[in-house]
């Protein structure tokens, strides 16, 4: 028995798909795409006119929490968020209890995951144990056992030989470095965007320089060892600069960008001392919310990304500088990309495919999914033009720590498939 | 008289005219404060809570002499008697005073913001008596307070603020409420001691050199330096500091006659100071506006508080 999505508007640059057709689904793979295909007696049939279908979206930066703070967020309730948010996959972050820096953890995430089914999850190992940056992390095993990219994320890799030294190990397995940017002498304690937001709310700054720096850094060594970096959370104008510069001259190196990054800024703290604001890195100005729109806009941002960074209510009711820092976003991002930018006409939603699947799962180097006869069924089905208010019906995640919450989206996933089965039907978690 | 603030946390949302208020307000405060017998029923069956949640002196004791002279009920929590120490939110903390029926919080704590934080949870009026290195808005008042006394006026003035602008929770209420009241302001101090965007705050001139700036000054404001700050070297020594901008007998011959020389306190000799300009007998002002405080935070109760519809002489 097979299934038939019938007159969805499917958009697949990697293939030059931009139409409206029809798409036959036989067991995990996607079997045809065509106009008006023919259907068998046994099929079912989905009609998703009005509805656009892409490659199933990727969210590249997602905090899962388990193991270890499953008060926040656990593998079965992040991977549900992932999926009514239109996700077909995430990459999870290491900097959990214990940190995902073995083979065993690895393994751990992938079971609990393939357990919950409500997404793929590919999960990062540390670069270092326990994210220390002292000691290289066992690569080669957690390679072996499934993880697909290395990241202290949390928190940058300090020393520039040891990050050297993690470069120059680590490529022998082809993986990508994800690279957590943040010179800590510099950084310090900082709270918010060191200037204006510092300023006026009387907190320590975290200067843009705290991050450029190790940009600067982690490219000049991906120049020097030849690996394949990834820059995290890019939140600069100087930090894009640095790596459409690098990209310029050749050097292997890829960023992402935040929706919190992308559309937020430092004045929306004026005044509010709002924890769910606190982000790391944190909300910069204007202008180089702006510099992001223009690198995703000329390629220089390769990905958008959520950083979904969920914590317990409580945790984040507390004085701003005692609040833990990050943002849930799984279940908003792509209405806000269609809402903030493609709607406006800033990127089209072939460009928000590649941001948002077709160039995440590259970096990755995970399989990759089109909409073409013989791929993995991964597909992401969404309206593009349903209304809805962010938080109103409640949160899949545990959490409900997001900085966007009341905001009034246009566009939202209605059904998602995984290796053809379905997790997401009619908006309602499979 | 007009005055329909429920806090006082950030200075900015007051007008010229609120501020004239309060120090017209405080000028009849001083008047009861001069009394032989130094109290009035104004605020009587009001309660206030003290809530000091960092170490304190005259701040404190200020607003505790305040509300006793108003005859308000007061509650002191805070401290090392404070319940977050057993590991309790400051929200949950503020839910369980206000069970109490509480009418006003005064607080003092290391962490911007915490003041807001309170009235997010609480329908009592809250007054900010300190909050990390963000602001410190009574010390605002009580120093416009002491100028506007001395000087007659505000506007027009040319106020120089010395030393550890960035982490001063005093620059973050005073500059922009000299800003209101008319005041030019020029900031001084080393660059390890600025804040990122000083112009957000409203300052006018920026100015590394001390000896530079006293001839135009009509009030020389000198910091508190933290000397606990040294661990993270924003300068080499106190030795340094003090030649630097230290107001020494030797820099009053750079000074306007009429100049006048304040600090919020506690001092310390030697650093900001050398011991004759901070005693100088005529232009020093820093017992006046330790006396300012409590006519000040008196007439911040009272506005607050709702006291003006019961009339100042009740």
């Amino acid at each position: 028995m097979a299934l038939i999505l019938r007159n969805a508007h499917v958009i697949d640059p990697a293939c030059g798909l931009d139409g409206v057709l029809d798409v036959r689904i036989a067991g995990e793979r996607i079997e045809r795409v065509g106009e008006r295909l023919e259907g068998g007696d046994s099929d079912d049939q989905l009609d998703l006119t009005g509805c656009c279908l892409v490659p199933g979206l990727v969210d590249m930066h997602v905090h899962l929490r388990e193991p270890g703070y499953e008060h926040k967020e656990d593998i079965e309730s992040g991977t549900r968020a992932a999926a009514v948010g239109g996700f077909t996959a995430v990459c999870s972050m290491p900097n959990t209890d214990p940190v995902s820096d073995s083979a065993s953890v690895i393994e751990f995430v992938l079971s609990r995951a393939r357990a919950a089914g409500h997404c793929r999850v590919h999960p990062c190992g540390a670069m270092t144990k326990g994210e220390r940056g002292e000691i290289l992390s066992e690569m080669g095993d957690m390679v072996a056992h499934g993880a697909v990219a290395f990241t202290d994320d949390g928190r940058g890799v300090q020393s520039a030989g040891m990050m050297r030294r993690v470069m120059d190990y680590g490529k022998m397995f082809g993986k990508v470095f994800m690279s957590h940017c943040q010179d800590e002498d510099l950084v310090g304690d900082g709270q918010v965007n060191e200037g204006v937001a510092s300023t006026k709310l009387g907190l320590l700054g975290w200067p843009a320089a705290g991050e450029e720096l190790q940009i600067a850094r982690d490219i000049r060594l991906a120049e020097l060892t030849g690996a394949r970096l990834h820059i995290q959370h890019v939140s600069t104008a100087r930090g894009v600069e640095l790596v459409r510069a690098a990209k310029a001259r050749g050097i292997p190196v890829t960023c992402e960008a935040t929706v919190h990054h992308l559309f937020l800024t430092e004045d929306d703290l004026d005044g509010t001392y709002d924890t769910n604001l606190k982000v790391n890195p944190p909300l910069r100005t204007a202008a180089d919310a702006a510099a992001l729109v223009e690198g995703l806009v000329d390629k220089t941002i390769d990905a958008i990304v959520t950083d979904h960074a969920p914590h317990a209510a409580w945790e984040k009711a507390r004085e701003f500088e005692l609040a833990p820092f990050g943002m849930t976003g799984l279940e908003s991002s792509l209405a806000l990309v269609i809402s903030k930018l493609v709607r406006p006409g800033t990127i089209s939603y072939a460009r928000m495919v590649e941001l948002m699947s077709i160039r995440p799962r590259e970096i990755l180097g995970v399989d990759s999914i089109s909409i073409t006869a013989g791929s993995p069924a991964d597909v992401t089905v969404f309206d593009p033009n349903l209304t809805w208010t962010l938080g109103r019906d409640g949160y899949q995640s545990k959490a409900e720590n997001c900085g966007f919450a009341g905001t009034e989206l246009t566009g939202r996933a209605v059904d998602v498939f995984v290796s053809g089965r379905p997790t997401l039907a009619d908006g309602a978690i499979c | 008289m007009s005055f329909d603030h429920k806090h006082l946390i950030d200075i900015a949302e007051y007008s010229d005219t609120d501020i004239m208020t309060l120090l017209e307000t405080a000028k009849a405060f001083s008047e009861v404060n001069r009394r032989a017998i130094k109290k009035v029923p104004t605020l009587k069956g009001k309660t206030v809570v003290n809530m000091f949640n960092e170490p304190s002196t005259r701040t404190r004791s200020s607003f505790e002499l305040a509300e006793k002279r108003l005859s308000a009920d007061s509650l002191n929590c805070g401290g090392s008697s404070t319940s977050t120490v057993k590991g309790e939110s400051l929200i949950d903390t503020v839910m369980t005073l206000d069970a109490y029926q509480i009418d006003m919080i005064i607080v003092r704590d290391k962490h911007a913001g915490a003041p807001y934080i309170i009235t997010q949870h609480s329908p009592a009026s809250v007054i900010d008596a300190g909050d990390g290195k963000h602001g410190h808005p009574t010390q605002a008042l009580l120093d416009l307070y002491t100028i506007w006394q001395h000087r007659g006026r505000i506007e027009g003035l040319r106020v120089g603020i010395v030393g550890d602008i960035g982490h001063s929770r005093v620059c973050g209420s005073l500059i922009p409420a000299l800003k209101i009241m008319g005041a030019e302001v020029t900031v001084v101090g080393p660059g390890t001691l600025m804040p990122a965007c000083p112009d957000v705050l409203g300052v006018d001139h920026v100015n590394l050199n001390l000896d530079d700036v006293l001839p135009d000054l009509d009030v020389v404001y000198m910091l508190r330096i933290q000397k606990e700050r040294l661990e993270g070297a924003p300068f080499p020594s106190l030795r340094e500091y003090h030649g630097l901008y230290g107001l020494t007998r030797a820099r009053e011959r750079l000074m306007r006659p009429d100049a006048l020389i304040a600090h919020p306190g506690p001092i310390n000799r030697g650093v900001e100071f050398d011991s004759h300009m901070a005693d100088h007998p005529v232009r020093s002002v820093i017992l006046d506006q330790v006396y300012a405080g409590i006519c000040v935070r008196m007439a911040a109760l009272f506005l607050l508080l709702g006291g003006a519809e019961n009339g100042l002489d009740s």
